[in-house]
Parts: C-alpha cells; sequence; structure tokens
C-alpha cells in the first residue's frame, strides 16, 4: 500500500525517511526564540515574556505582549503575502513600501470626514463633495492604485525584459515621488469614523491573516499558483510548455501591489492619517519575512506559511528585545544576522537535499 | 503528396557568419521513424530547432500536413502537433512529476481564468498510467523532479510526449544521459509509437539503437544533408564513413 500510493515501478518509497517541508525549520526556530525569551526573562526580569504574571489579570497569556506581536508587523505581512508569490514565480518586489505610500495619501483623500469638532477638516484635500464617503470608496481607491501600480511594473518586468531589481526600483521611486507631490509633502488627517474601525485592535491581524490564508490556497489548488511555482523554477520550460509567462507575471506583480494597496488602507485608518513618507522599508521587511520563512530568492520555491512564519520570527524578536529592556539598534544588528543565517541553512539543506542524504 | 508529414525545402540557419544550416531538404512520411545522425555541430539540433521554432530559420520552407507552417514560438509548433523532448529538458525542477507532465496544460474541476482550481487527482491518476506504460520506475510521484536521477527526469519528458500523442514527435538524443534498463525502456516507447503508427525523427548517435528503431537515416555533415540511407540498404559502416566525411556525397542532396 504505501509503495503503490507514492510511485510507480515497484520502487521503495520509505515515508517515514521522507525529508520534512523547509516550513518545520522554520516553526522550530520560532519556538526556540520564544523559549529563549522566556528563560531570558525569567532569570534576569523574574517575569514571564508569554504567560500573564499580574495578580490582577486573569488570563494565561499575557494578552498586550501576543496582541503587539500579532499587530505591530500585520501591515508589512499584508505586503509579504504579495511579495512572497512574487519571489516564489522568480522576480522580486522593491515597489511595495512606496505604492503603500502614494496609496496611503491617494486612498485617504477620498475618506476624510467634513467636520472635525464642528469645525470644517483643516487638512481637508477635495471640496465637500468628496468629504463623508462611504467606506467603500477609499478602500476601492487604495486597491485601484495598486493594480495601476502593479500593472505597470509587471508590464515592465514582463515585456521590457528589464531585470525585476531594476524596474521595481524605478516603480519604488516613482511611487515615492507620487505620495509626496499629492498633497505637497502635508500629511492628510480626519477620516471619517467608519473607515478608522478597519484598522483598530487585531483587526490588521485578521485581515493579514485572512489574506495569507486565501492566497496559501490559491498556490496550492489553482492554475495561478502551479505556473507561480513553474515560472520560479524553470521559466524556458514553462515558456516552451505553453504557459503565458509574460501574462502571468503581470498578474504577480498587479496581485502583490494590490495588497500593497490594502496594506495602505489598513494602515491609515489604523494611524489615522496618511504621510507621504509612510511603508519606508516596508518592503524590506517583507522580502525579510519571506527569506526567514524559507522563500527561496532563486524561485520556485516557498510558501505562504513559510512567510507567516516569518512575520512571527520578525514580531517575536522586536517584543523580546522591548521585553528585555534592551537597545532597539540591538534589533537590526540581530535582524540582519537572521536574514544571512536563514539563506545560508536554506542552501545548506539544499545541498544536502540534492546530494540524495537524509 | 498527401502522406507526407514533414518536409522542409532549402532550409538555412546562419548565426552570424556561421552556417549551421545549409539548404537543408527533408521529407517524413505518415508512420515512418527517421534517425537524424551526424557528429558534433553537424547541425541536426539547429535543424530541429528550425522546425520547432525554437529559433526562427534564415530562409527556407516548412510545410507541416500539406500546409506551409511559419511558427513563430514553439508554443504553436507544439500546437500544431510537433511535441519535441529536447536535449536539455524542458522541465520545472521544484515541481513533482505530475505537475511536470502537465506543465501548460492542466485539468480542472472548475474553471475560472487564472484562478481555476486544479483537477489533482485526475492529473496524478493520469500520470501513473503514463509512466506504467512507459515502464519509469519512480518512487514516489510527489517528489519535486530536482530529486530524481538523469535517467527518471528524461522518462518523465518522454512520459509526457508520449502522452499527449501528437502529429508528430521529435527526440534530440533522448537516451544521452541513460543508464542500460533506462535506455531499453526507452526504446521500448519509441516502438510503441512506431507501433501506433506516429511519426518519428530521432536524434542519437547511438548505432545500434538507431538501426534497431528506425527506417531511414538521414546524415548530417557541416550543416548539410550528406546521406539519405534506408536502413535495409546500407551499414554502420557506410553511414560512419558519411559522418567522417570520408564518403562524399553529391550536393543538393534531397532526404525522402
Amino acid at each position: 500500500m504505501a509503495t503503490e500510493t507514492h510511485g510507480v515501478g515497484g520502487l521503495v518509497y520509505d515515508k517515514s525517511k521522507r525529508e520534512w517541508p523547509g516550513e518545520v525549520n522554520v516553526l522550530i526556530a520560532l519556538v526556540v526564540m520564544v523559549a529563549l525569551f522566556e528563560i531570558l526573562g525569567w532569570i534576569f526580569l523574574h517575569d514571564s515574556f508569554l504567560f500573564n504574571t499580574r495578580p490582577d489579570v486573569h488570563t494565561l497569556f499575557n494578552n498586550q505582549r501576543l496582541s503587539a506581536i500579532f499587530v505591530q508587523l500585520a501591515v508589512q505581512g499584508i505586503i509579504a503575502v504579495g511579495v512572497t508569490q512574487v519571489i516564489i514565480s522568480g522576480g522580486i518586489d522593491l515597489s511595495s513600501g512606496s505604492v503603500l505610500g502614494a496609496t496611503a495619501m491617494i486612498s485617504m483623500s477620498f475618506a476624510q470626514t467634513a467636520l472635525v469638532n464642528g469645525n470644517p477638516n483643516p487638512k481637508a484635500i477635495f471640496g465637500p463633495a468628496f468629504m463623508d464617503l462611504p467606506i467603500i470608496i477609499p478602500v476601492i481607491v487604495g486597491l485601484a492604485c495598486g493594480v495601476i501600480a502593479g500593472m505597470i511594473s509587471g508590464g515592465l518586468v514582463a515585456y521590457t525584459k528589464i531585470p525585476p531589481f531594476i524596474a521595481t526600483l524605478a516603480m519604488m521611486v516613482a511611487a515615492r515621488g507620487v505620495s509626496r507631490w499629492w498633497s505637497n509633502g502635508n500629511p492628510i488627517s480626519f477620516p471619517t469614523a467608519e473607515f478608522n474601525s478597519i484598522g483598530t485592535g487585531i483587526r490588521p491581524f485578521l485581515i493579514f491573516l485572512g489574506v495569507g490564508i486565501l492566497f496559501q490556497l490559491i498556490l496550492w489548488f489553482t492554475k495561478y499558483g502551479k505556473h507561480c511555482y513553474a515560472v520560479g523554477s524553470n521559466e524556458e520550460a514553462s515558456r516552451i510548455s505553453g504557459i503565458k509567462v509574460d501574462r502571468h507575471k503581470v498578474l504577480t506583480y498587479t496581485i502583490a501591489a494590490m495588497l500593497a494597496g490594502l496594506a495602505a488602507v489598513v494602515i491609515i485608518s489604523k494611524q489615522q492619517t496618511a504621510q507621504a513618507g509612510m511603508g519606508m522599508m516596508y518592503e524590506l521587511d517583507a522580502i525579510t519575512m519571506a527569506v526567514i520563512g524559507g522563500v527561496s530568492l532563486s524561485g520556485g520555491r516557498g510558501s505562504i506559511i513559510g512567510t507567516f512564519l516569518g512575520f512571527l520570527i520578525l514580531s517575536v524578536i522586536i517584543s523580546g528585545f522591548i521585553f528585555l529592556g534592551v537597545n532597539a539598534y540591538y534589533q537590526e544588528m540581530v535582524k540582519g544576522v537572521i536574514i544571512a543565517g536563514a539563506v545560508v541553512l536554506d542552501q545548506w539543506r539544499q545541498r544536502a537535499g540534492s546530494a540524495g542524504r537524509k | 503528396m498527401s502522406d507526407i508529414v514533414l518536409k522542409t525545402e532549402g532550409l538555412t540557419k546562419y548565426y552570424g557568419g556561421v552556417h549551421a544550416l545549409e539548404n537543408a531538404n527533408f521529407m517524413l512520411r505518415k508512420g515512418e521513424h527517421v534517425a537524424i545522425m551526424g557528429d558534433n555541430g553537424a547541425g541536426k539540433s539547429t535543424f530541429v530547432r528550425q522546425i520547432t521554432a525554437v529559433e526562427q530559420r534564415t530562409s527556407g520552407k516548412v510545410s507541416f500536413y500539406g500546409n506551409e507552417v511559419n511558427f513563430k514560438t514553439p508554443l504553436e509548433a507544439r500546437e500544431a502537433g510537433i511535441e519535441t523532448v529536447f536535449q536539455n529538458l524542458a522541465l520545472a525542477d521544484d515541481l513533482d512529476v505530475p505537475s511536470n507532465l502537465f506543465l501548460g496544460r492542466e485539468r480542472f474541476l472548475f474553471k475560472l481564468g487564472p484562478f481555476s482550481i486544479l483537477d489533482s487527482k485526475s492529473m496524478r491518476a493520469s500520470t501513473r498510467d503514463a509512466l506504467v506504460k512507459t515502464g519509469v520506475k519512480i518512487p514516489n510521484l510527489s517528489n519535486s523532479i530536482r530529486r530524481m536521477s538523469g535517467g527518471q527526469r528524461q522518462c518523465v519528458a518522454i512520459a509526457r510526449t508520449a502522452t499527449f500523442a501528437s502529429k508528430l514527435i521529435i527526440m534530440d538524443e533522448p537516451t544521452a544521459a541513460l543508464g542500460v534498463a533506462e535506455t531499453a525502456q526507452v526504446e521500448n516507447i519509441i516502438r510503441n509509437i512506431k507501433a501506433n503508427g506516429e511519426p518519428l525523427i530521432l536524434i542519437s548517435h547511438n548505432m545500434r539503437q538507431v538501426f534497431d528503431l528506425v527506417d531511414r537515416i538521414v546524415v548530417f555533415r557541416r550543416g548539410r544533408i550528406v546521406a539519405n540511407l534506408k536502413k535495409t540498404e546500407t551499414s554502420g559502416e557506410e553511414v560512419v564513413q558519411y559522418i567522417t566525411g570520408a564518403k562524399q556525397a553529391e550536393e543538393n542532396i534531397l532526404a525522402a
């Protein structure tokens, strides 16, 4: 039965010697990291990292810390879901942070309320006709901005054959220009109460989770998902096999930028303001999450589950360092070490795998 | 005329100043298996690349089933019914066997543009059938191709060609990297193709294999067709003489 269901030709296949999926390693790293902070906490602070120690609160976990871990990077997480698909397809997207910035400015302009404490909105961009619009308008505007940006950078990559790094670098610079030009660098504030509700509490994380699950299912079960891995794995073979590679690339970059647009809507709703500098370096956070999660920068391998674990690792580091009272500068240094370590480990794993070792 | 599958007239390809292929006149009939032989750089692979539109020819005409064709992309050639096993395998290393077999022609449970839901079960079942037919040994269909031996990969590529029965099959050195048993399997696949009456062009350096499998041998030398030999009327010695240039042909031979 075991051999019959897996292969053909009667070779023995030992299921117990099967290689772990790469995500398991990332999960182990996450658990180790949490345990480390827990132990260090007890040693140095006589306090728990994860569990509740306050006598006046009756919960098992330290819910404040947990929600911080889940929410503080959720916006970057939403971006990472899109970036993961681009990287699996063999590309890279540097533009997502800037696209978020531009989208934030434009979308916020359609989310403003007419009256602030009885006075006219001091930050109004448009006339009264564009005030107090239903919540759906700024959301659609945000997604549409992302779609337009994505179609441009995807089109550049697919049809002019510019390397993705250059094409999205150009979009990164241009989109940041748009975000500064839109209101001459002035922040845009005072959204409607309904619009604010999008980003309150744990909702950014729930949106991230929903988007992540949706696209993981798409990667697993749809033609688009299969073609992401095929194009990232061997572009020429995919083309010869009849996959419309160019159209696929435009679609992946469009989805990625649309998710950056969604991230913009979430962040301006959460912070109740849009600023021209928003989202700076977010693209690198997103790429970091993917890389830590085992998404291969050479394409063809990875998953959104991995990226999600990468998100948790990054967030646990931030929370852990705050908890231990370590200077924030060390965070960045440790992040750098972890990025390098994750890629080195992944390469070792690949080499061990192709050498036939189990 | 109606039994001619493929016909090339004056097919020529220059790479800059290099005359890789010059004035190749070639014909293939229904159900016929033809071997293309020649030294390295003789123009065999170049010839195949012009027919399958991996490259665009410099000049000349190609007709397929009586119609003149100008394929712009390999995909067009494939859609017209020319299936090719390339020397550098057209497989996606990170995908498993069924995904590679059905790459670019997936089956769906539910059509929804790019987000169509894949029918993995049916593709897996068909893959199993196809591989059983070809006698390939693969321990786990869900392993990525990266983890497989050269022979197994080659068998997957050939099984793909044989599964999607076509009007013309071209194999570019299909057994070059294979072990003894795997070579025998590939040769069996080719015999099956012959029994089904499907035409085939086989590029090979293996003299025994060629005499074993095909009806006719066409020899390339320095970008030209120098010999067109019926298997029954020639010998390995004569073929070698043509390949090495010990025996010369008259100008502009018609390989028909």
